[in-house]
């Protein structure tokens, strides 16, 4: 049965990217702890609507894992802490103690730059993925797709390097803001493929030079990304991304 | 009056035929035409790379912050296609017939063959851009089962099917963005079309960062903006997702079909309070191992109510299978709208087994005990972390043994309000009735008839955008290549956006007392509770007044913040006005069929076990709503079905 909490929430507010921005807070009382995180930032709002302020912005969509859209910064972890690792979504209050303070933050990085309080700028992954994340097929009469055999254990590592749902919890979590874990994950799901294989090298340069380009900043092997990663994408695929790399690099 | 396009010859001939006649577009023209596509779903997105890929210059546009998050990307169970990889008698033919049955005979027979013949060419296309699907040891393509079919043609990937493909189709697009020939356009939302000398030739769209309003031309429009289920406020549907495209087409002359075709989808995670803000989906795909029940004795349902004992207390012997129990030949199985009014009655009659009442069980302890743990775990795995996530149950943990016999925490499941059949009238072209104007995917009404079966979506959607409208546009386009690029500075293009300005204008000035969310979600509730699962006259013509009542509510006492830039509560409420236009549309469509159809169940019109009771001599249409008006009730028109391959009979799916 659910039980009822009451709390202080710190909210981030930034009025877009040039303003220095600052926390405001309030108290939240007796809220079910079968509520998600999102709707109970959705009661903070109804309640700020009704005494005639301004709503706090954060992103959000799909409210099921998986979109990627929402990315709020919770206690200091990206998503806030689940057990099974989660988007900010899939947290729900009864991670929350009567009493608490719990202060919301945007993912912070020089190459997300905030909108509006917790909405940031990600297109910087869009144009990561522009620079080389597909395979250049063109839309009509390819081969069966049972002529290209892969074997399971393939497919399957596969499937799990492409699970990653572009969020950027990594780059909010990494100290220097890097995106290694993002790019690595769609150049690991290529490079394990045989339809990834004949792209494999030029895709690898140019989505790290794109990644360099756009601000982001260099691994340093922490792991901070991996342990915040909702969908438990691992830094092995960094030292995948690095052999692909260095190959690509020896070859030109 | 309503001419469908449909080609002449034989079913299994019609698309090769038109595709063989159809005209086309030189290379060297394409670069001089532009072509809007609104929205990055499935849909959107294979068609804008499609496009783009074939030499057209694409302007895309999507609301989200990057076109990889549009909502197909929630779909979880998988895609079907034809290719009888199973060797389990699936055909071109089956799937096709599947649809239509599915649909419970209200599709049109000609676009459902057509998809059923693409089916196999999505799956080829999604493999060669790197889709990770599910694969058996020897290296090829794994399938599973989904309701209301006999046969194993679904393809996944885990759980998050939707997820890859659109990944796949986000892939496509961004190559053909890097290539210069998409422009896309994030955080835009459009807010009219604009129509010149008859034809669709732009948009007005509104920039969410900086909230001002932009104009753009195009030689053609396509809309691809998905469904109307947030209409109901609660659904499985993202947050974001509205019908403001579609409801702006039909105000400026779309006919909208089959509005009152909702798909209630039977396994999704209960109600738990006023405050919740949406529905999850439990993947259909947990039929295939989970079973459903609710106790034999109503005293054992009271209890669960009360919250004396537990599912796994209940011994085998008294728990009831009803599905098994009514539907023999495809049990736990059965299609959306069958399950979901099945778990509606076993509620209405009392057995249900949550604190509301309103939730069955869906278990695993007979997969668990047959296939072992891992193995359940490796197939539905993520979804139940999901659950346990949302709920703090996980339907993985042993309850109790007795004899031998192993209980496992059974899910809680409930319907609720997931897709929408009906949609913007498209004919075979799947152009609407506005010359130009385009609608893919769940914004048409085409395929699908009156319910959709599991994994169609992915399969339309992909359909549609990678292997029919890139076709079927250059009909259109091909007498356009004479047609300059047009000025944003006609004054077809200014009227347009005064309106809208005037609009925006409006709703800020009421400065009333109520948020957005408060009006939706009483739209939501009259909805639901009238325009819901079961339908009457009473009920129907009850919602039909209770809407004025809203839409009052709504242009009297709204309040929406003064903002600059972001206003996400003005976001909102230009959603909200169409949500009320597209209730009233659902309940007069619903009000006017008279008989029972897929997901729209009306109680007069039912068998005496209660089955859904057609009625082909007076219903074999497909409605068309024209707007009049939005102070008028919208003309009906109808565009008669003709089943040429199909004999039309009762849907049965016990024997």
């Amino acid at each position: 049965m659910a039980k009822n909490i009451s709390f202080t929430i710190k909210y981030w507010k930034q009025n877009g990217p040039k303003d220095a921005g600052h926390f405001e807070s309030r108290e939240m009382h007796n809220i079910p702890d079968d509520t998600s995180f999102l709707e109970m930032l959705d009661i903070l709002n109804e309640e700020l609507i009704e005494e005639g302020k301004e709503p706090f912005v954060f992103d959000h969509d799909c409210r099921e894992g998986i979109c990627g859209m929402c990315s709020l910064y919770i206690n200091g972890t990206p998503h806030g802490k689940t057990e099974t690792g989660a988007t900010t979504c899939q947290l729900y209050m009864r991670r929350f103690n009567d009493g608490d303070v719990i202060t919301v933050e945007p993912w912070r990085s020089a190459a997300f730059p905030v909108i509006k309080d917790c909405m940031v700028d990600r297109s910087a992954f869009d144009k990561i993925q522009a620079a080389g994340g597909y395979v250049t097929v063109r839309t009509g009469a390819p081969q069966d797709a049972n002529a290209i055999l892969i074997p399971k254990q393939d497919a399957d590592e596969a499937m799990d390097c492409a699970t990653c749902i572009g969020c950027g919890a990594c780059v909010a979590a990494c100290k220097n803001g890097s995106a290694m874990l993002f790019v690595s994950s769609k150049v690991s799901q290529f490079a394990l493929l045989p339809q990834g294989r004949p792209e494999a090298a030029k895709r690898a340069k140019a989505m790290v030079a794109k990644m360099d380009e756009l601000g982001f900043g260099n691994c340093t092997n922490t792991r901070a990304c991996e342990a915040v990663c909702p969908k438990n994408e691992s830094i092995a695929n960094i030292a995948r991304l690095n052999r692909e790399f260095i190959k690509a690099k020896l070859a030109d | 009056m309503i001419d469908s396009k449909i080609p002449e010859g034989p079913i299994s001939q019609k698309w090769t035929n038109y595709k063989a006649h159809q005209k086309l577009v030189n290379p060297a023209n394409k670069r001089k035409l532009d072509i809007i596509v609104v929205g990055t779903g499935l849909a959107g997105a294979s068609a804008a790379a499609s496009l783009g890929e074939m030499g057209f210059h694409v302007l895309n546009f999507c609301i989200q912050d990057s076109p990889r998050r549009a909502h197909s990307i929630a779909a979880q169970g998988g895609i079907n296609a034809a290719k009888n990889y199973q060797n389990d008698g699936d055909s071109i033919y089956r799937l096709f017939y599947d649809t239509v049955k599915g649909g419970d005979y209200r599709a049109r027979e000609a676009n459902v063959y057509r998809l059923a013949e693409v089916s196999a060419n999505i799956i080829d296309q999604c493999v060669a851009q790197g889709v990770p699907f599910a694969r058996e040891y020897g290296g090829l393509l794994a399938n599973r089962s989904f309701g209301g079919v006999q046969v194993s043609r679904t393809f996944y990937a885990k759980g998050q099917t939707g997820q890859q493909l659109l990944l796949g189709a986000y892939s496509a697009l961004m190559c053909q963005v890097n290539a210069g020939t998409v422009k896309l356009y994030c955080r835009y939302e459009m807010q009219d079309v604009v129509i010149i000398d008859g034809r669709a030739r732009g948009i007005i769209a509104r920039n969410l960062v900086n909230g001002k309003l932009e104009r753009f031309a195009a030689h053609a429009v396509v809309l691809a903006t998905g469904g109307y289920g947030n209409t109901y406020f609660l659904s499985t549907n993202a947050m974001g997702c509205n019908c403001s495209a579609a409801i702006a087409a039909y105000r400026k002359g779309a006919y909208f079909a089959n509005p009152a075709y909702v798909q209630i989808h039977p396994t999704c995670i209960p109600v738990h309070g006023d405050k919740q803000s949406k529905l999850t989906l439990m993947s259909e795909s947990l039929r295939n191992d989970g079973r459903i029940w609710v106790p034999k004795k109503l005293e054992d349902a009271k209890k669960l109510q009360n919250g004396e004992i537990k599912g796994s207390d209940i011994p085998e012997e008294d728990r009831d299978y009803y599905l098994e129990r009514r539907y023999p030949a495809f049990g736990n199985l059965v299609p959306r709208d069958v399950a979901s009014r099945a778990a509606k009655e076993r509620c209405d009659a009392g057995f249900g087994v949550n604190n509301t009442g309103l939730a069955v069980f869906l278990d695993f302890s007979e997969a668990i005990n047959r296939l072992g743990i891992d193995q359940v775990l490796q197939r539905y795995g993520n979804l139940f972390d999901m659950y346990e996530e949302i709920t703090d149950v996980n339907p993985g943990e042993l309850a109790k043994e007795v004899d031998g016999v192993k209980y496992y925490n059974p899910m809680m499941i409930y319907p609720a309000i997931h897709y929408t059949m009906g949609g913007l009238w498209v004919d075979y072209e799947l152009s609407t009735n506005i010359p130009g104007l385009f609608a893919i995917g769940e914004c048409n009404f085409s395929d699908h008839g009156a319910n959709r079966l599991g994994a169609s979506a992915l399969m339309q959607g992909l359909a549609d955008g990678y292997f029919v409208l890139p076709y079927t546009i250059q009909n259109y386009l091909s007498d356009q290549i004479t047609v300059p690029r047009f000025s944003t500075d006609l004054p077809e293009f200014e009227q347009t956006e005064k309106a809208v300005n005037d609009r925006i204008a409006h709703l800020m000035g009421i400065k009333g007392k109520k948020s957005v969310d408060s009006i939706h979600k009483e739209l939501g509730h009259v909805m639901w509770e009238y325009v819901g699962m079961a339908r009457t006259k009473e009920s129907l013509e009850t919602a039909l007044k209770r809407l004025k009542e809203i839409r009052k509510e709504f242009e009297t006492n709204l309040f929406i913040p003064e903002l600059n830039g972001v206003n996400i509560e003005l976001d909102k409420a230009l959603r909200l006005n169409d949500f009320i236009t597209m209730g009233q549309l659902i309940a007069i469509d619903a009000l006017h069929r008279e008989e029972s159809c897929g997901g729209h169940f009306r109680e007069e019109h039912q068998t005496e076990e209660g089955e859904a009771a057609r009625d082909d001599k007076n219903c074999f249409y497909v409605s068309c709503w024209e707007f009049q008006g939005d102070d008028k009730d919208p003309v009906k028109y109808t565009e008669p079905l003709k089943y040429e391959a199909i004999e039309v009979k009762t849907r049965n799916y016990k024997s």
